[in-house]
């Protein structure tokens, strides 16, 4: 086993995948020649032919659309959505299209599309490139979402989205594209969509988040006092999401905090707390909280970290749920 | 040589096939044989009854709303003909009932689906036939994809054709499609069925170029203005595109000129926003009006067929008809079923249950209290 950065998995659960199945397709702006804007796809076009590594039209519409298509027609498209403030031209042909497509025609006609968007803020980046649209697609029917961190939940996962045969949309955290390296194994495996990780066991209060504020919850948690328990868990899928683990989690601890970079209001956390209420209420021991992105557009990255939900933040949180 | 001019080009238009039923015999040389006339105007004809008795189900109030194809069936025909049954891909807009139909859709499916049932677009796969597509000018570029597909997999004897109004040329994706089309050199036939009005908005007001066929000349794409009520017309320029696509040319476009004689919809009514002079002179230029006169001239056609064509769309319509309203009602539980190959858990649980409160979904929690109380 290598170390991997979250970068490198997932090129190479690219570079196997186009190996191991001619249907696969890789496309997007910039993907080819120059391997993406993160050179996420480094070095594929040269291994596995222009025909199979395409560089597009600036057009995230006509990426996705004829992605589509090429998914009607059987092949396994991955388009590369450049940044996920530009699903926006796209978000037509995803949302009414590729999820609409299969129950629309009762299973007759399929889309097996992966769509790679990197996500998130905390690299200073122009306007935009920083935003963290999840709940949308969350909530739009048809479609999956998942956003793995590690590299080594993104090499599993990357390979089950592209070989299900539905529409996922796999966000990746830019934040923590070479910030961190793990044992990645060489062989292909894969994680299923649906199912979240306990980063770390604990009793008194669990912590459900997802991207790079993973590792945002690790630091506020080794800043609490040392006989704190954190049960922190990593949704890893955002729909199909697992709450069973939640609610297992949650029944134990009786406290919770949700954490994530997308705006407070309908993001992701407020599903989650209201599933938490369903599940777990004669459990609780103080209301569920959200530290989240606030109700504003993500500001320029002079004010960045102001907004995302930082450590200090997620452990206010934390010791305020605790004291309740 | 500062000041050149480094681009031109000119828009032709093609009619063999004039509203009087006059065929320009040296231009219709290699297209349609006599036989194959016969059976464009038979199609043509059989789609008319379907228009007229699918009004008249929405107006009883047993179909949904409905939009008539009447008066541009020739584009339908002539195209749908040109390209290769069960070979092609055929990705409609849904205007265009007569080339499903000629590509082996039994009519009721179209029927099925107008009267509010998804049944009604789970088409066989051996067609090769995308659903009808209600938004306007998205679906070009799944046909683009699905060419891409095909050049990709070295399938050198396929092509797709894609169907879409005068009004769907404003829209970013037909853009989007013809570029990506253009940039691939994908096998796709762009077919705009230029039929004068958007709803209530003319081609005048939908765009400011004086013909649909030169937006292609932006892509350097092979493109023509044709007689949209012309079959023969219809049916060589779309047999040169496909020619052309085949031989790996990459796409073309077909701008067929024509009119949309009934209102948009059976929800419209046309007669708010455009004259009836207007609608009267396109009237004279029907596409079954002047195939039949050609087909009385030449002694191929006679009253008594004419009779024999429309009793047999009646009573194909009518079978097709009553077997659609005596379709049952799907299940309530059908439309969770395809919503992914595998349904996720919560999913499977609304599906049961039909319920979305939680208590609902669950009634072992109204005993959970003292449960838990026991617990502590």
């Amino acid at each position: 086993m290598a170390q991997q950065t979250l970068v490198g998995a997932i090129n190479q659960a690219l570079d196997q995948m186009l190996g191991s199945d001619p249907d696969v397709i890789l496309l997007g702006e910039d993907v080819g020649l120059n391997g993406g804007v993160f050179r996420v796809t480094d070095g594929l076009q040269a291994k596995h032919g222009k025909d199979r590594v395409v560089d597009t039209p600036l057009d995230e519409s006509g990426i996705m659309g004829t992605s589509i298509g090429l998914a009607i027609a059987g092949m396994k498209s991955v388009p590369e959505i450049q940044f996920d403030g530009f699903l926006g031209p796209a978000y037509d042909q995803l949302v009414n299209h590729a999820g609409r497509m299969r129950t629309r025609t009762r299973g007759a006609v399929t889309v097996p599309m992966t769509v790679r968007v990197p996500v998130g803020g905390g690299i200073h980046a122009p306007e935009l490139h920083s935003d963290s649209p999840e709940a949308i697609y969350a909530h739009s029917p048809g479609i999956k979402v998942v956003m793995p961190v590690t590299p080594y939940d993104a090499k599993g996962l990357l390979i089950s989205a592209i070989k299900d045969p539905d529409p996922v949309v796999f966000f990746e955290p830019k934040r923590v594209y070479r910030s961190f390296k793990e044992e990645v194994p060489e062989e292909m495996y894969e994680i299923p969509i649906g199912e979240a990780k306990i980063v770390n066991e604990g009793e008194d209060l669990t912590v459900v988040t997802w991207g790079a504020p993973v590792f945002q919850c690790l630091q506020a948690m080794d800043n609490l006092p040392e006989d704190v328990s954190v049960e922190l868990i990593d949704l890893r899928s955002i729909y199909p999401f697992d709450m069973d683990t939640i609610a297992q989690s949650v029944q134990k601890t009786g406290r919770c905090v949700i954490v994530h970079e997308a705006p407070l209001t309908c993001g992701m956390g407020a599903e989650i707390a209201a599933r938490i209420m369903e599940e777990c209420f004669l459990y609780l021991q103080a209301p569920v909280q959200r530290v989240a992105g606030f109700d504003t557009i993500m500001p320029y990255y002079k004010l960045e970290l102001d907004y995302l939900p930082e450590a200090p933040r997620i452990q206010k949180g934390i010791e305020e749920c605790l004291a309740y | 040589m500062p000041h050149h001019t480094v681009y031109e080009a000119k828009i032709e238009h093609l009619q063999i096939l004039d509203e009087d039923g006059k065929l320009d015999k040296k231009l219709a040389k290699d297209t349609l044989s006599d036989d194959q006339v016969v059976y464009l105007y038979e199609q043509m004809r059989i789609c008319r009854e379907l228009d007229e008795i699918a009004f008249k189900l929405q107006r009883s109030g047993r179909m949904g709303t409905y939009p008539q194809n009447k008066g541009q069936e020739a584009n339908a025909v002539g195209s749908a003909l040109a390209m290769v049954k069960g070979n092609d891909w055929v990705v409609p807009s849904y205007r265009e009932n007569a080339a499903l139909f000629m590509h082996g859709l039994p009519m009721h499916y179209v029927i099925q689906y107008w009267m509010g049932d998804e049944r009604g677009s789970k088409f066989p796969a051996e067609l090769n036939m995308t659903p009808l597509s209600v938004p306007i000018g998205t679906h070009m570029l799944h046909a683009t994809g699905i060419a891409w597909a095909m050049k990709n997999r070295g399938e050198k004897d396929r092509a797709v054709i894609t169907y879409f109004g005068d009004g769907a040329t404003s829209e970013g994706d037909f853009h989007n499609a013809m570029n990506f089309a253009s940039v691939m050199q994908v096998p796709t036939i762009f077919y705009c069925q230029n039929n004068s009005w958007a709803i209530s908005v003319p081609r005048e007001q939908q765009m400011n170029s004086r013909t649909v066929a030169q937006k292609a000349l932006a892509y350097d794409m092979p493109t023509i203005q044709v007689d949209g009520n012309d079959i023969f017309a219809v049916y060589k320029a779309t047999k040169d595109a496909r020619d052309r696509a085949i031989k790996g040319g990459g796409p073309s476009f077909i701008e067929g000129v024509t009119y949309r004689l009934g209102d948009h919809t059976t929800a419209d009514d046309a007669r708010r926003y455009r004259d009836q002079a207007e609608v009267d002179a396109w009237l004279d230029k029907d596409p079954l009006i002047r195939t039949r006169k050609y087909m009385e001239s030449q002694g191929i056609w006679d009253d008594k067929k004419q009779e024999e064509l429309e009793t047999r769309a009646q009573r194909i319509v009518k079978e097709v008809v009553d077997a659609a309203i005596n379709v049952s009602k799907p299940h309530a539980n059908e439309f969770f079923d395809d919503m992914y190959a595998t349904l996720p858990e919560d999913l499977k649980l609304q599906r049961e249950t039909m319920r979305t409160s939680s208590i609902g979904r669950n009634p072992s929690q109204i005993g959970l209290k003292a449960q838990a109380t026991e617990a502590r």
